[in-house]
C-alpha cells in the first residue's frame, strides 16, 4: 500500500470507530439520564411516566416515620408535598427540615418509591436542585 | 502579624511570577540586547517564586496550628479541639487553602524544572519556565482577588467552626496533595509543548525531555485518584470504590488524557511521528486539569464534593480556562502546519497499536466529559435539570475499555515501523489459551458464571500472562541490559491486570445487606457471620460516638472483633459514619452503623462482603510503581547534544 492509501485507511478506521463510539454514547446517554423534577411539577403532571427521575426539595418537618428498614417521609417544595418511601440506610445528613434529593419512580397511588436518597455533606449547604425547587414554588 | 506576612509573600510571589512569565519569554526570542540576561533570569525567578509560596503556605499553616481565629479561613475550617494532624491538613481543607496548595505545587514543579534541566538548551528552559510563570500569574491573581486565605475576620471568633467532619480522615492528609501534584504536574508537559510550539523545535528531543515530567505527573495523579477512591470507600460509608461522581470524573479525565499522552510521547520520541497529536494531547491534559479545578471549585456541580461555594469565583476560573485553551490552540493552529509528519510506518506496527490506544483513551475521556458536562449544558440552555448516572458511564466505558485491554497484551510485542503478525500470533498463543480457560473456568470457582465476570477474568489473564511471557522472553536473551522503562511498562501493564481482577470480582460477587439488628443478632454475608455483641457510647477528642462491637466469624471460628462508629461532632452536630473493615488479601468485610431504629436498641446496620476489592488499589499502586520505574531510565539523564538528529527533526 502507498503511504497515502495507508493514511486514508487509518483515517477512515478512526472515523468509523468514532462513529460507532458516538452511537453508543448517545444511546447510553439517552437511556440513562434522570430528569430533575419539583413536587409542583409532579402535581402538574410534568414528571416522566414509568421512568425513574429525581425530585428535590425539603424533608418536611416531623414527617419521618420508620417501619423496620423502610422509612417514609414527605418531600416538599413548600407548595406541594409528595410522600416518599425508601428501604435501606439513609445518608448521615438526611434530616428533618433539610434539603434532599430522591431518585426513583412514582407509583400509581401517587407514592414515590426512592431507590436512592442523596443529602449533602455540609450542614449549611442546600443541594442546588432542592433550592431550585423551593424557589420555583415560591415564585408562583 | 503572620497572616499579613503571608499575604505580602503572596503578592511578592505574583511579582516573581510576572518576572518569570514575561522576561525569559521575550529574552528567548532574541530580539533585545539584554536577551541573555533575561533568559538567565528564568531559573532564579522560578526558585524565588517557589520559596515565597512556601513561606506563604507556612504562614497559613502557622495560623492554623496556633488557632488564630482572626483569620476568616482558619475560623471557618479549624477548631481548638481538632487534632494537630488535621489542623495542618485543614490548610487545604477549604477553597482558599486548596488553591494556595495548587499554586504552591505549580511553583514547585517550576522550581524542579529549573534544577533538573541542566542538559536542556537555555532558551528552551526559559520558555518552559515562562509558560509555568504565566499560568501561575493567573492562579495567583485569582487567589489574591477572589479567594485570599489570609483575610482577617474582625472581631476574631473565640472558637472556629471546625473542619468538615468528612475531611477528618488520614486520607485528607495525603489525597489532595497527591492529586494536585498530578493535576498541576501536567502543566510541565503543557509548558514543554507550548515552548516547543513557540520555538518550532517540535522534535524527538523535545519528546524525550517532556516524557519524564509527564510520567512523574501521571504517577502522582494515579496515586491521588487511587487514594481518593480508597478514602471514599472508607469514609463515605457506601462501600463503593468509584461513583462516577462529577468530581471524580474531573480527576479521571486528565488521567485518561495523560495516559494517552504518555503513549504518544513514546511514538514521538522513538519515531518522530504524531508530533502535532502529542502537542494537542499535552494541551488537552492540562486543560482538563484546569477544567477539573473549575468544576470542583465553582460549585456548579451536584456532587459529594460540592461544599458551599461561590459561583462568582467559577467565572474567574472559566475565563482563565478560556484564555489558556484559546491561546494555546491559536498558537497550535499557527505553528502546527510547519511541523513535519515523521517516520512512515506499516498498518501493522507498534505505531498503529499506540495510535489505537490513543484513539480509545481519547474517546473514553470524551465520553466522560460529555456525561459530566451534559447536565450543565442542558441547565445553561434552560432545557431543564437532569443528572447522568453511573449506568451511562458503565455502558459507555466498558465497550471502549475492552479493546484497549485486549491491545495491552499485543502492543508491546509489535515492532516499530513494521510488525510481523504471524510472529506476534505465535508469541501470544499460550496467553490466548490461558485467557480462554480463565474466562470459562474461573467464574465457576468463585460462584456463578456470568458474561461480565468471564470477560473480566479473560482480560486479566490475557494481560498478565502475556506480560509475564514477554518478560521471560527478554530474560532468556539477556535481561540484564533491559532498560528501566522496559520494566516500568510491564509492571504498569501487570498492574492493570490486577486492577481488572479487582473490578470484575467486586462487581460480580459482592454481597450487600442493609439489616435491622439487635444485640445478639447474627447476619451472614459471603460465608462469614457477624454477631452484634453490643452498641455503646464512647468519647472522642471533638466528638462523641456510638460504637458497635461485632464479632466476625467463619464456620464457628472467631476471626476478629470489629468496631464501627457513628460519630456526632460537637461543633457541627453532624453525624458521621465510620465503617469498620476487616481487610484481607482476597476479601474485605465491611460493617457500618446506620441509625437507631426503635426503643428496643435495634439499629440499622450495613454489611458488605467485597471480594478482591483491595486488588483495585493494589493494581493502581503497581501502575504508579511502573511509572516510577520508567522515570529511573538512564536515557533521561544523559546529556542531550545540541544537534540531535533523530527522525523528523524540523526547524521553523
Amino acid at each position: 500500500m502507498k503511504p497515502r492509501h495507508k493514511r486514508i485507511t487509518l483515517i477512515l478506521c478512526g472515523l468509523a470507530s468514532l462513529a460507532v463510539a458516538a452511537v453508543f454514547v448517545l444511546r447510553a446517554l439517552d437511556s440513562n439520564i434522570a430528569l430533575y423534577v419539583t413536587p409542583s411539577d409532579v402535581f402538574a403532571g410534568k414528571s416522566p411516566q414509568g421512568k425513574a427521575f429525581r425530585m428535590g426539595g425539603l424533608v418536611k418537618k416531623e414527617s419521618i416515620q420508620r417501619e423496620g428498614m423502610t422509612t417514609r417521609f414527605i418531600i416538599t417544595d413548600t407548595a406541594k408535598e409528595i410522600s416518599v418511601s425508601y428501604t435501606g440506610i439513609l445518608p448521615d445528613l438526611f434530616r428533618d427540615g433539610k434539603g434532599a434529593i430522591v431518585q426513583g419512580r412514582l407509583e400509581q397511588d401517587g407514592q414515590f418509591v426512592a431507590s436512592e436518597v442523596l443529602a449533602k455533606h455540609d450542614e449549611n449547604y442546600m443541594p442546588p436542585e432542592a433550592k431550585h425547587a423551593i424557589e420555583q414554588a415560591q415564585k408562583k | 502579624m503572620t497572616p499579613e506576612l503571608g499575604h505580602f509573600a503572596l503578592i511578592l510571589a505574583l511579582m516573581a511570577a510576572l518576572l518569570q512569565g514575561l522576561l525569559p519569554l521575550i529574552g528567548a526570542q532574541r530580539i533585545s540586547s539584554y536577551s541573555a540576561q533575561w533568559i538567565a533570569l528564568a531559573r532564579p525567578a522560578a526558585q524565588t517564586h517557589f520559596l515565597l509560596l512556601v513561606f506563604a503556605f507556612a504562614c497559613l499553616a502557622q495560623s492554623f496550628l496556633t488557632n488564630d481565629f482572626s483569620v476568616a479561613y482558619v475560623a471557618q475550617n479549624s477548631n481548638t479541639k481538632l487534632p494537630a494532624m488535621y489542623q495542618f491538613a485543614a490548610v487545604w481543607g477549604g477553597h482558599e487553602g486548596s488553591l494556595l496548595l495548587w499554586v504552591l505545587m505549580l511553583s514547585g514543579w517550576g522550581a524542579a524544572v529549573s534544577l533538573a534541566s541542566r542538559q536542556l538548551p537555555e532558551a528552551m528552559v526559559a520558555r518552559v519556565l515562562a509558560v509555568l510563570g504565566l499560568v501561575s500569574i493567573g492562579m495567583l491573581a485569582f487567589i489574591l482577588f477572589t479567594s485570599n486565605p489570609f483575610e482577617r475576620l474582625l472581631p476574631a471568633l473565640a472558637e472556629g467552626r471546625d473542619l468538615n467532619p468528612l475531611l477528618q480522615d488520614p486520607g485528607l492528609v495525603f489525597h489532595p496533595p497527591m492529586l494536585y501534584m498530578g493535576y498541576v504536574g501536567f502543566s510541565v508537559a503543557f509548558a514543554f509543548a507550548i515552548a516547543a510550539l513557540i520555538s518550532g523545535r517540535l522534535d524527538a528531543a523535545w519528546a524525550r525531555w517532556s516524557r519524564p515530567w509527564t510520567t512523574a505527573a501521571w504517577v502522582f495523579l494515579t496515586i491521588g485518584i487511587a487514594m481518593g477512591s480508597w478514602w471514599a470507600y472508607n469514609e463515605l460509608g457506601w462501600g463503593g470504590w468509584w461513583f462516577w461522581d462529577p468530581v471524580e470524573n474531573a480527576s479521571f479525565m486528565p488521567w485518561l488524557a495523560g495516559t494517552a499522552l504518555i503513549h504518544s510521547l513514546a511514538i514521538t520520541e522513538k519515531r518522530g511521528a504524531f508530533k502535532n497529536w502529542t502537542v494537542l494531547l499535552a494541551i488537552a491534559a492540562f486543560s482538563l486539569s484546569l477544567l477539573g479545578t473549575f468544576l470542583v471549585r465553582s460549585g456548579v456541580l451536584t456532587s459529594v464534593h460540592a461544599f458551599a461555594s461561590d459561583p462568582s469565583r467559577g467565572v474567574f476560573i472559566l475565563i482563565l480556562l478560556a484564555v489558556v485553551i484559546g491561546s494555546s490552540l491559536t498558537l497550535f493552529a499557527w505553528r502546527a502546519p510547519k511541523v513535519g509528519v515523521g517516520g512512515a510506518f506499516a498498518l501493522v506496527s507498534r505505531e498503529t497499536m499506540l495510535l489505537i490506544n490513543n484513539v480509545l483513551l481519547v474517546v473514553a475521556a470524551g465520553s466522560v466529559l460529555l456525561g459530566t458536562l451534559y447536565p450543565l449544558l442542558i441547565d445553561a440552555l434552560g432545557l431543564g435539570k437532569l443528572s447522568v448516572g453511573p449506568p451511562y458511564f458503565n455502558t459507555v466505558f466498558v465497550p471502549v475499555m475492552v479493546p484497549l485491554l485486549l491491545l495491552i497484551a499485543v502492543g508491546p510485542l509489535a515492532r516499530w515501523k513494521h510488525a510481523d503478525l504471524r510472529d506476534m500470533a505465535r508469541r501470544l498463543r499460550v496467553s490466548f489459551i490461558l485467557a480462554l480457560l480463565a474466562g470459562a473456568i474461573f467464574p465457576h470457582l468463585m460462584g456463578i458464571w456470568t458474561p461480565m465476570t468471564a470477560l473480566g477474568s479473560l482480560l486479566a489473564v490475557w494481560i498478565a500472562s502475556s506480560t509475564v511471557f514477554q518478560i521471560a522472553e527478554r530474560l532468556k536473551i539477556g535481561g540484564g541490559n533491559a532498560s528501566a522503562s522496559f520494566w516500568g511498562m510491564h509492571l504498569a501493564h501487570f498492574g492493570i491486570a490486577v486492577f481488572v481482577i479487582g473490578v470484575t470480582l467486586v462487581g460480580g460477587y459482592q454481597e450487600e445487606k442493609d439489616v435491622r439488628m439487635q444485640t445478639g443478632a447474627t447476619v451472614s454475608v459471603g460465608g462469614y457471620q457477624l454477631r452484634l455483641l453490643d452498641i455503646g457510647a464512647a468519647p472522642g477528642p471533638n466528638y462523641h460516638a456510638d460504637v458497635g462491637t461485632f464479632e466476625l466469624s467463619r464456620n464457628g471460628h472467631v476471626l476478629k472483633t470489629l468496631y464501627p462508629e457513628k460519630r456526632h461532632y460537637f461543633s457541627s452536630q453532624m453525624p458521621m459514619t465510620e465503617a469498620a473493615i476487616d481487610t484481607g488479601f482476597t476479601r474485605d468485610i465491611y460493617v457500618s452503623l446506620g441509625e437507631p431504629l426503635d426503643n428496643q436498641g435495634a439499629w440499622s446496620v450495613r454489611v458488605y462482603f467485597k471480594p478482591f476489592i483491595d486488588w483495585i488499589w493494589g493494581g493502581c499502586l503497581l501502575m504508579a510503581a511502573g511509572g516510577f520505574l520508567a522515570l529511573l531510565d538512564r536515557r533521561y539523564r544523559l546529556r542531550v547534544k545540541a544537534a540531535v538528529t533523530l527522525p523528523g527533526s524540523v526547524s521553523a
